[in-house]
């Protein structure tokens, strides 16, 4: 008994996300896996915006229904909740930000592959940044630097002695902290969700022996079942939650509080 | 077998791998306790708005959008405590 539960090994994290490039070895530009799931994850959602989109009919047939109630559901549950009415124009943006990460993060399901593209830092940190260049300059550019920059150090209704530990700290948080815990949460959240599949799938395969420790086999197996149901409900949330934050920013940096 | 009392298992230890499993214990020991104030965090974000939610069923969907950003905010501290924890264990 001993000797089974010994031999249960988990592999080491670097095992269980770096891959071996396939193309350019050696270079900067090297492609592996992550970066051709990448790539498929893009060419996905602009196959099936094109597809939804290209004859379109007033009464929406098979892949023009998904593309619709997408795009509805940025609109109305999304945009129309954080910007307003006003922020129509950021649709494109945001529902191909959405579809993007969904894709990227379905991955980490599908039979076979199994590596959610978020699990590594570079991509969820190319997105904050980008968000973060975003809400910039949409707010220079809506409300001019000095203005925009004052609304953001000094929030209203604040007493003056508390002013400059409370600019201090909305600088940080607004500047660094937002584009940081941006990309740490879709990062670790697709991490940890990996990290959790492999260890209910090593359990798995480690009691899959003929001795009498097949009888809890049932139970890391029934686990790895429902968790796969949880990781996708994870992947659709976090795809939500990176894109209704990003809103949320373009939205503060458009209207000032008052 | 390992004298506990006088600790001189210590001295026979080598120093590096005495670090590895300091690091290892800081690593279980910070996650669990950086799991802790958003474990409560969220449990008061999500019980508010369920009753929010109990009270003005027509309002439940501006609700839940604001309980996802909540629960998003709260959430990042305790996945910052599972990056450390990542950081310390394969570094």
């Amino acid at each position: 008994m001993t000797n089974t539960l010994a031999a249960l090994e988990f592999p080491p994290i670097g095992d269980l996300v770096e891959w071996e490039g396939l193309l350019l070895k050696g270079t900067p530009f090297e492609v592996n896996k992550v970066v051709i799931l990448m790539w498929l994850s893009a060419i996905i959602v602009f196959a099936l915006f094109w597809i939804g989109g290209r004859s379109a009919k007033l009464v929406p047939t098979g892949v023009q229904t998904i593309v619709e109630s997408g795009v509805e559901f940025v609109r109305k549950d999304i945009i129309l909740q954080t910007i307003g009415p006003e922020g129509m124009a950021w649709t494109p943006f945001l529902t191909t930000l959405f579809f993007f990460i969904f894709f990227c993060n379905i991955w980490e399901v599908v039979p076979g592959i199994q590596f959610p593209v978020n699990a590594r830092m570079a991509l969820p940190f190319f997105m904050a940044m980008l968000v973060w260049v975003l809400y910039n300059y949409v707010g220079i550019k809506s409300q001019g630097f000095g203005k925009y920059f004052k609304s953001v150090i000094i929030p209203p209704g604040v007493p003056k002695m508390l002013l400059p530990l409370v600019a201090l700290i909305e600088f940080i948080s607004t500047f660094f902290v937002r584009p940081f815990s941006l990309m740490v949460r879709l990062f670790a959240n697709m991490l940890a969700g990996h990290l959790l599949l492999v260890t209910f799938a090593v359990l798995t395969s480690a009691l899959f022996t003929k001795t009498v420790l097949a009888v809890i086999l049932p139970l890391p197996f029934a686990m790895l079942v429902l968790l796969t149901g949880f990781e996708i409900l994870v992947a659709v949330l976090q795809a939500f939650i990176f894109t209704i934050l990003t809103a949320v920013y373009i939205g503060g940096a458009m209207h000032p509080e008052h | 077998m390992i004298d506990l009392v006088s600790l001189s298992f210590l001295a026979e230890t080598e120093p590096k791998e005495f670090l590895t499993g300091l690091s290892s214990l800081g690593a279980g020991i910070g996650y669990g306790a950086a799991a802790i104030g958003p474990g409560i965090g969220i449990g008061i974000v999500v019980g508010n708005a369920i009753t929010a939610m109990a009270r003005q069923p027509e309002a439940s969907g501006m609700v839940r959008t604001t309980m996802f950003l909540g629960i998003a905010f709260t959430e990042a501290l305790a996945l910052i405590g599972f990056v450390v924890f990542i950081l310390l264990k394969c570094s």
